[in-house]
């Protein structure tokens, strides 16, 4: 059974099937788009049963010629790391469908279909093997996107849906180019032909096809100084855009840099390590730093995931299994906590029509559950032990120090001002006197609220308290792309024994 | 067995927090919290039974792995599996710290029934108090330093929601975060010490550090990283310098917090930690002297600003930060099982002054001012008998616990630490005498100050306050004598009993000048104590501000803390906002306004070449620009029109770059 094509496109079945539906059921629209986004939830969690965590290989695999003249494939497979990221997509996806029950009013059905169309695309991104395909989903996805910010955002939100569209389309044409050159290479755009040809581009080459695709990953990531695109695009974006765009879009670019450049371009990795290392430790300081001044809860989430994301880039260049592993697990940690951070906003936002901090104050009191769940978020995001975000730092803060400690205590610096920001954000939306008459009759979470942000619960506390399951499916494709860039550390590792040797 | 203990306190903070606050009745909250609690202090004590019984020095409870094994360079160039079991330890320092934190904490939980009887958010209280006494457990049983770091990071999250408890009120709510904030920066240096650790050793398990260290698989310089790192972590939690601002401002959270997180437990994990990797810190002399340092340094610091406080609150509050440093002077002097035996009586007389000063402030229905008391000797007997033990054990009074323990940490300063650190410890113990009975001299003694109203509603406490009070009372009173010293007679039995976990101390002294220290400290305190006296009792007029008539400067300087708060707020919170605005401005103007340049740059560029197309290459193609103004006249109508354009545009350019694939290749 073809389940990855199934799992890829079985949203599109749904936005097919909506768009069949008669207009004005809104209703209807509502419920097949949950039913269906619940569905494929469904769907990805049957990929768990027939995967082998044992092997770094890709598994699922389906191969079919497509442009024959071109050599192009239709080439679908996972692996650890991909399993993760499309469980996280449907998570998120189906999550945020069922956020916007209420958010959204007008134009149901096409916000639905955009949503599906979305998803299509994101699921594509993490699964093709094919660079050609990579790159059409990757393209695709920015369409719905675009519309969603452009149709259902803010005031600002065609200014803030074009300079999402252009700034991201400006880095992919780069990696277009890039993916060219490979192929000129390779003679193939099967990545599996690629990692398993034994052979790499000429190093200078190397470096240049390494900064080409970068190019477009560090402006979906969004790493220093590509950033200013995310903080418009996700204060004008509906809630469930930002808790996609938060959520999975931004992993698009770690993504790629692990399935793509470290692979594909070792040499050129190590070579642009500092670059990549010193921008991402920039991102992380300067993110906080700028997060703490911000008025727009938004913008400040905003700003703390460029903070965040800078870790995941300095735990992919300090390229030890321990920080490689620990970047990707916070790939996840960052979608699970920051998502919950912008449904929260969402929550608060619908309620009062605002998203300025300064409007808010002495929330706790009138909304205890929505106080306790910001709070296990809030503590989720600064990396409390016992909760999922602490072990993606700690495994790259302490995979990071062998190979530098001042990268270790430059981000430990983030983690003092993390806790900054957030903490401030939350004593000022939920402590003190509830002084707004507007704040003083407000609703405390819905049921159907509540069941947003409780899978996301389970998972914070999961991932702290027993992170293996996770780190277990994606321990060996990590240590795969860890000996191909050094392959001596590999060697070095047959020969140690466990931890408990010591 | 002793895995059980951080269980219960657990499942209580579970029932009351999900359930209890929207379901429970008062007696079912109080039951569960209290009873957990209990049931976790039963299990101590079997556990240190059987310990006391059994053979082993050592146990360890390995639950399930937490972080699996990767791989990580080490420092020696070989490469380590780097993996975090959770795991328990228990060993005579973890049976001591159990005991104290589940028989203190017992007490606590029970006279918090009473002081928090009519506050609105009573499960939530307990449900906080029992996932606090959970997370101390864990952080005293933790097998390795990231298990210790979940209790550390736990019990810091408890103490920023109790000290927020009333998080309506906006300055609970501004201690509540700097507490965390300023535990935050000391983490940074904890996190690195952990990393300096797992580079030269490749495990962060205690027991392999210890002995690791011991065997000399530590270079000095490492040692000395390590240790200061982390020292930098036991500064923040226990509140020295320069991470102490916090705890004075953590008064603001319940009276019967304060005693227990903020006194008896949380606080003291810096000096639990020192404790328990004693090897490590033995290596590093450098280290140890800084401790020491810091330790009698802060001791001496804070003892002045008790000095001059008016809130009787913030006179126990300094106190226990310069207690604290007693602790870290032993520690720094390799006295490791002294500071620990100071810790223990210290949570019994501290967390008795702290309860007892609630006792005070329930009876004057919240008045926490000094400056309006006055006279309750007689108002309220038994807080004021109670009060009085803990003041006299605090004071080092000899037969009392506290002067035990101080003796025995100021004789191995004496013996093995820096002369100045001694000398500072000699100081602050007369000015801990001196201050504590200021405090009992302004409560209880002299004319009451307080108002009508109040006077009309005073109150002795009912019993489930007094009963916890009397019994620590008795701890604080008797509670030295299981460390009663060689020269007395006594076996030194605690010391002896914490050997097999925190090492034996090297520092001996001749019996002449150890009963000649002994007979300092008893006389520097009872000193304190009659210049108090003096001070505040035989002289007329109006005591309370009887330091500040005589010493106008000095007592500003002091009263305003020496002004550490305003320079912290100011110049270090207030230049990392002004950064923060700075950096927010810069991404604004600078980063955005180049990339917004760009595509103004591209606009003009993009008008040029339609001026062009218009001229040029429209001519030719008319037709199709035709058809081009009817559609964007249709597509004008649409709210969106400019989205389909752009998706037009790149569905258009991606066929064309696939056609171009197609072709080239």
């Amino acid at each position: 059974m073809p389940i990855l094509s199934l799992v890829t496109f079985f949203p599109l079945a749904g936005a097919v099937l909506l768009l069949a539906l008669p207009r004005g059921r809104g209703k209807a629209v509502k419920l097949t788009a949950n039913i269906v986004t619940g569905l494929e939830f469904a769907a990805t969690l049957l990929l768990l049963r027939g995967f082998d965590p044992g092997t770094a290989e890709m598994q699922f695999v389906e191969r079919a010629p497509w442009i024959k003249s071109a050599g192009i494939q239709y080439l679908l497979g996972l692996d650890g790391i991909s399993l993760l990221l499309v469980l996280l997509t449907s998570l998120l996806t189906f999550l945020a469908t069922l956020s916007s029950w209420k958010a959204v009013a007008h134009r149901l059905k096409e916000y639905y279909v955009f949503l599906l169309l979305l998803e299509v695309g994101m699921i594509g991104v993490f699964v093709s093997l094919d660079l050609i395909l990579f790159y059409v989903f990757w393209e695709i996805m920015l369409v719905p996107m675009y519309f969603l910010i452009g149709i259902w955002g803010g005031e600002r939100k065609l200014y803030a849906a074009i300079k999402f569209f252009l700034y991201t389309l400006f880095g992919s044409v780069m990696m277009l180019i890039g993916i060219l050159v490979v192929r000129g290479h390779y003679g193939t755009f099967d990545w599996t032909a690629m990692t398993g040809a034994g052979t790499f581009l000429p190093a200078a080459l190397q470096g240049w096809v390494f900064l080409a695709f970068a190019l477009g990953f560090a402006i979906k990531v969004p790493m220093f100084p590509f950033h200013t695109w995310l903080p418009d695009a996700h204060v004008e974006a509906p809630t469930a855009g930002s808790v996609i765009l938060a959520g999975v879009l931004l992993k698009m670019g770690t993504y790629g840099f692990v399935r793509f450049s470290l692979p594909l371009f070792p040499e050129a990795s190590r070579k642009f390590a500092p670059l990549m290392v010193g921008l991402a430790l920039t991102a992380i300081v300067y993110g906080a730093l700028v997060s703490l001044m911000q008025k727009d809860m938004k913008k400040l989430v905003a700003y703390s995931s460029v903070s965040h994301m800078g870790f995941v880039i300095l735990g992919l260049f300090a390229f030890t299994p321990l920080a490689v592993k620990g970047a990707v697990l916070q790939m996840i940690n960052h979608g699970i906590s920051t998502g919950a951070l912008f449904l929260i906003v969402g929550v608060l936002y619908e309620r009062r029509h605002t998203r300025l901090i300064a409007d808010f104050g002495g929330l706790s009191s009138r909304m205890p559950v929505t106080a306790a769940v910001f709070l296990v978020m809030a503590m989720s995001s600064i990396g409390l032990p016992g909760l999922n975000g602490f072990i993606g730092e700690f495994m790259i803060l302490m995979g990071v120090f062998p190979v530098n400690w001042v990268w270790t205590a430059v981000a430990g610096l983030g983690i003092v001002l993390g806790a900054g920001y957030m903490l401030w954000l939350y004593q000022r939306v939920m402590f003190g006197r509830l002084e707004s008459p507007a704040n003083a009759s407000l609703a405390d979470l819905s049921a159907r609220e509540f069941a947003t942000f409780f899978p996301l619960i389970v998972l914070a506390f999961w991932i702290g308290i027993f992170p293996k399951p996770f780190l277990a499916v994606i321990d060996k494709p990590v240590e795969k792309i860890v000996r191909i860039i050094h392959p001596e550390t590999a060697a070095a590792a047959v020969g140690s024994g466990p931890a408990e040797v010591r | 067995m002793f895995a059980w203990i951080p269980l219960f306190p657990l499942l209580g903070a579970l029932a009351n927090g999900l359930l209890g606050i929207k379901f429970f009745s008062r007696k079912a909250v109080q039951a569960v919290g209290v009873g957990s609690v209990a049931l976790s202090f039963l299990a101590s004590a079997a556990s240190f039974v059987a310990l006391l019984r059994g053979s082993e020095d050592v146990l360890v409870a390995r639950l399930f792995s937490w972080i699996p094994p990767s791989l990580v360079p080490l420092a020696d160039g070989g490469t380590a599996a780097f993996a975090v079991d959770l795991a328990f330890r228990y060993d005579s320092l973890a049976a001591v710290m159990t005991l104290v934190v589940t028989g203190v904490g017992l007490l606590i939980h029970v006279y918090s029934v009473g002081y928090m009887a009519h506050d609105r958010s009573f499960a939530r209280f307990f449900a906080y108090l029992n996932l606090f006494t959970f997370a101390m457990l864990v952080l005293v049983l933790g097998a390795n330093l990231a298990v210790l770091f979940i209790g550390w990071e736990g019990v810091g999250l408890c103490s920023y929601l109790l000290i927020g408890f009333w998080f309506s009120k906006d300055a609970a709510a501004a201690a509540g975060k700097k507490a965390f904030l300023t535990n935050r920066v000391g983490d940074f240096g904890f996190i690195l010490g952990i990393g300096v650790l797992l580079f030269v050793l490749g495990t962060i398990d205690l027991g392999s550090i210890n002995r690791l260290a011991g065997e000399g698989a530590l270079t000095k310089g490492a040692a000395t990283a390590a240790a200061l790192l982390l020292f930098i972590g036991a500064t923040g939690k226990s509140a020295q310098i320069p991470l102490y601002t916090w705890l004075p401002d953590a008064m603001e959270g319940p009276t019967p917090v304060s005693a227990l997180i903020h006194a008896a437990t949380m606080v003291t994990a810096g000096v639990y930690m020192v404790a328990r990797l004693h090897a490590l810190f033995t290596l590093s002399g450098l280290a140890l002297d800084v401790i020491a340092l810091v330790g009698a340094g802060t001791a001496v610091y804070a003892a002045t600003m008790a000095l001059v406080q008016f809130d009787i609150k913030r006179v126990l509050a300094y106190s226990t930060i310069s207690q604290i440093g007693y602790m870290f002077l032993g520690l720094g002097s390799g006295a490791y099982a002294a500071g620990v035996f100071h810790l223990m009586t210290h949570a019994f007389f501290k967390a008795l002054l702290f309860l007892a000063a609630g006792s005070v402030i329930h009876a004057l229905s919240g008045e926490q001012d000094m400056r309006k008391m006055g006279g309750l000797r007689s108002r309220v007997p038994t807080t004021y008998r109670v009060f009085l033990v803990g003041a006299l054990a605090i004071s080092g009074v000899p037969g009392l616990s506290g002067f035990f323990s101080k003796d025995e940490i100021l004789a191995s300063a004496f013996a093995s630490g820096p002369t100045v650190a001694w000398a500072l410890g000699v100081l602050g113990a007369g000015m801990t005498a001196f201050y504590i009975f200021r405090l009992i001299f302004l409560t209880f003694f002299g004319p009451e100050r307080m108002d009508e109203a109040a006077r009309l509603r005073c109150h002795e406490s009912p019993p489930v306050m007094t009963v916890p009070l009397r019994i620590l009372a008795f701890l604080s009173a008797f509670g030295g004598f299981v460390g009663l010293p060689h020269l007395l007679g006594g076996g030194a039995w605690f010391g002896k009993f914490l050997e097999s976990s925190t090492g034996r101390h090297a520092g001996h002294l001749a019996a002449g000048t150890e009963a000649l220290l002994m007979a300092l400290s008893a006389g520097v305190g009872l000193a304190g104590i009659y210049g108090a006296y003096v001070v505040y009792v035989r002289k007329r007029g109006a005591p309370a501000f009887r330091l500040k008539e005589r010493f106008g400067a000095l007592h500003r300087l002091v009263f305003r803390k020496y002004f550490v708060d305003e320079f912290y707020d100011g110049i270090l919170v207030g230049g990392i906002l002004r950064l923060g605005r700075l950096a927010g401005g810069f991404d604004l103007k600078v980063i955005d306004g180049l990339v917004d340049g760009a595509a103004a740059l591209t606009r003009r560029l993009s008008k040029i070449s339609i001026f062009f197309d218009g001229r040029v290459v429209d001519g030719a193609v008319n037709g199709v620009g035709a058809v081009h103004r009817h559609a964007s006249r249709l597509l004008r109508r649409v709210q969106t029109g400019y989205v389909y354009n752009y998706a037009l545009a790149v569905v258009f350019g991606l066929v064309i770059i696939m056609a171009l694939v197609v072709t080239v290749f």
